[in-house]
């Protein structure tokens, strides 16, 4: 891919996140913020290939070291936003354990 | 000299057939994009979010596999058990963390991301023959040189000013701001410093593999902006400087996106990059403040300096938790304003079930949340949700604030500035322009509040203190709203 598609990528990526955040609920700003946190973490797949090729072993190591961060990311990331959003509920929902609405 | 154009023709295609990959994979990496865009759009209502963080978990995976069989491994039980090693400890943190510490949870996460991107960046810069950016003549491409000192520097600002925002946070820290004399001079030069010398490290000569020291200079000068960015910026900014770093991990991991030409970095770099910005412009304009105002740092420390002596003792009333059981029980309809000191108080439990002995006595109970209470966005509805405060009973600024004129009491529990008047009327205010609640149109205001000492953030007094209507509940947050509970249970 030459710099231009790339670039066109990231402006239109950069749109779609303008309309996509701001339809996103204040009540859940906290979540968006962790879950945002956790996906940015994509930058594992820079730290694995550094770490995959032979050749520098002071790159493998620094892409190493990358991988554990980001994974305490991904997982943990994930993990807490999961556990917030499990905690929103919704009226007259009482104690006993009905699914039915 | 002549073959210059030439030769710069021949690099980009020897980088171009480096990143000449497989369709297939390509696709993989759009698709896990996709998903990660479908996990953004999941968050527009509780009820789809949990599906959305699905989504963004299945993009993630399919990112990591793409990624691991896609490349010829040499490492790969290095390599897992390096993902083994971060998984587990991210994942006991996610389950252990409080609520409450949440703010200081995130900040801590965003140094990570950016640290992660550091590394990146580095390892990049050592061996760019295994990421494609290495040019025919050894040296890395000029474009991808760039790239990689952006994305490093831009992730060495995240770490360091994440660092210095979980401290704060966490309290390890003084929240106040913290003030170097003329830092704004070191803070513009400092960044002048690191874009000249990032335009220097592009189109130096010196373009091997791990050559050129330029690169370690402007991290370190990247390193000490983020510090000196966030150390005068005092806690109740915080919201905005946490949505801020949230933006930077994303733009980290965008420009590692180019040099690594991988879509899947770049379109949720972008989707970060400006989920962070839009929350800071949110926050800024909940507190009626440029964001440059707030970046520059320092406000409140000026003004409680000044607020606190010219203070005069006037007349307040103040109140039992008795009396005020008596009076929630009297009302039809009660609004809560929680703050960031029923975080402190971590009173959110003892709140939920004040308010289902209300709802017991047919009260209508409601939660009313400015956008910039407590420590990050969203941060009070996280707390009464951990509660069990269901969320339809929560309102947004704009959804309620015509409806004090109607309501019999409105409840302050840790919160200050956001319902001083002074925003409303007096200019010479700090806080003039930011929109407040109209707490004083309710028939009765209760406002739980330490002693009478302290004021809030902006060091402004509050009017609402010394109304005729108001009761003041001067406890902890905690055992006063306890106390209420039992006069109202008994």
């Amino acid at each position: 891919m030459d710099f231009i598609s790339i670039l066109s990528i990231f402006v239109m990526a950069c749109f779609v996140g303008y309309y996509v955040v701001w339809s996103v609920t204040p009540a859940l700003h906290t979540p968006l913020m962790a879950v945002t946190n956790a996906i940015s973490s994509v930058i594992i797949v820079g730290a694995l290939i550094a770490s995959a090729e032979a050749g520098s072993p002071a790159a493998k190591w620094l892409g190493l070291g990358a991988v554990v961060l980001a994974s305490v990311n991904i997982f943990g990331g994930f993990a807490v936003t999961e556990r917030m959003l499990a905690m929103y509920r919704k009226k007259d929902r009482p104690a006993a354990k009905g699914p039915r609405t | 000299m002549m073959l210059a154009p030439e030769n710069t023709v021949d690099l980009s295609l020897a980088a171009d057939a480096a990143h000449a990959v497989n369709p297939w994979v390509a696709l993989a990496y759009l698709a896990a994009g996709v998903l990660f865009i479908l996990a953004l759009r999941g968050l527009s209502s509780p009820a789809t979010s949990r599906r959305g963080n699905r989504y963004g978990m299945a993009g993630m995976a399919i990112a990591v596999i793409t990624t691991l069989v896609t490349h010829s491994i040499a490492s790969l039980p290095e390599i897992l058990a390096a993902i083994a090693i971060g998984g587990a400890i991210g994942f006991v943190i996610a389950r252990r963390i409080a609520m409450t510490a949440m703010p200081q949870l995130v900040a801590a996460f965003h140094s990570l991301v950016g640290l992660a991107a550091v590394l990146v960046a580095a390892a990049a810069f050592l061996n760019p023959a295994a990421f494609g950016i290495l040019g025919l003549d050894g040296n890395i491409l000029p474009v991808s040189r760039l790239e990689l000192m952006l994305g490093a520097a831009i992730g060495a600002i995240t770490f360091s000013g994440s660092v210095i925002a979980f401290l704060k946070l966490n309290g390890s820290l003084s929240g106040a701001a913290i003030l170097l004399p003329a830092r704004h001079w070191i803070n513009l030069g400092t960044l002048a410093g690191i874009l000249v010398l990032t335009v220097m490290f592009t189109h130096s000569p010196v373009g091997g593999p791990g050559e050129n020291p330029l690169f370690w200079v402007v991290l370190g000068l990247a390193f000490a902006i983020g510090f000196l960015l966030i150390i005068p910026i005092g806690g109740a900014d915080m919201p905005v400087v946490v949505s801020m770093l949230n933006s930077y991990s994303g733009w980290a991991a965008a420009a590692m996106g180019f040099t690594l030409h991988n879509t899947a970095m770049i379109i949720t770099g972008a989707l970060v990059g400006s989920s962070g910005a839009i929350l800071s412009y949110i926050m800024c304009r909940a507190m009626n403040r440029s964001f440059l105002s707030v970046i520059a740092g320092g406000f409140g420390a000026e003004a409680s300096s000044s607020g606190g002596e010219a203070r005069e003792q006037r007349a307040y009333k103040q109140g039992s938790a008795d009396d005020a059981a008596f009076m929630l029980k009297q009302a039809e309809s009660v609004i809560i304003i929680p703050g960031y000191g029923m975080a402190v108080a971590q009173a959110q439990h003892a709140l939920r079930e004040m308010g289902d002995l209300l709802k017991e006595e047919g009260v209508s109970v409601r939660y009313a949340i400015h956008p910039v209470a407590g420590r990050m966005p969203g941060h009070m509805n996280v707390l009464l949700a951990e509660a069990n405060v269901p969320y339809d009973d929560v309102f947004e600024l704009e959804d309620i604030n015509s409806q004090f004129a109607q309501a019999d009491v409105a409840f302050i529990i840790g919160a200050n500035d956001v319902v001083n008047p002074a925003a409303k009327t007096d200019k010479g205010s700090p806080i003039y322009g930011m929109p407040v609640f109209d707490v004083d149109k309710a028939k009765t205001v209760m406002f739980i509040k330490r002693s009478m000492g302290g004021v809030g953030y902006a060091g402004v007094d509050n009017d609402v203190f010394y109304m005729d209507q108001t009761m003041m509940l001067l406890a902890d947050a905690k055992k006063m709203v306890e106390e209420i509970n039992k006069a109202l249970s008994a």
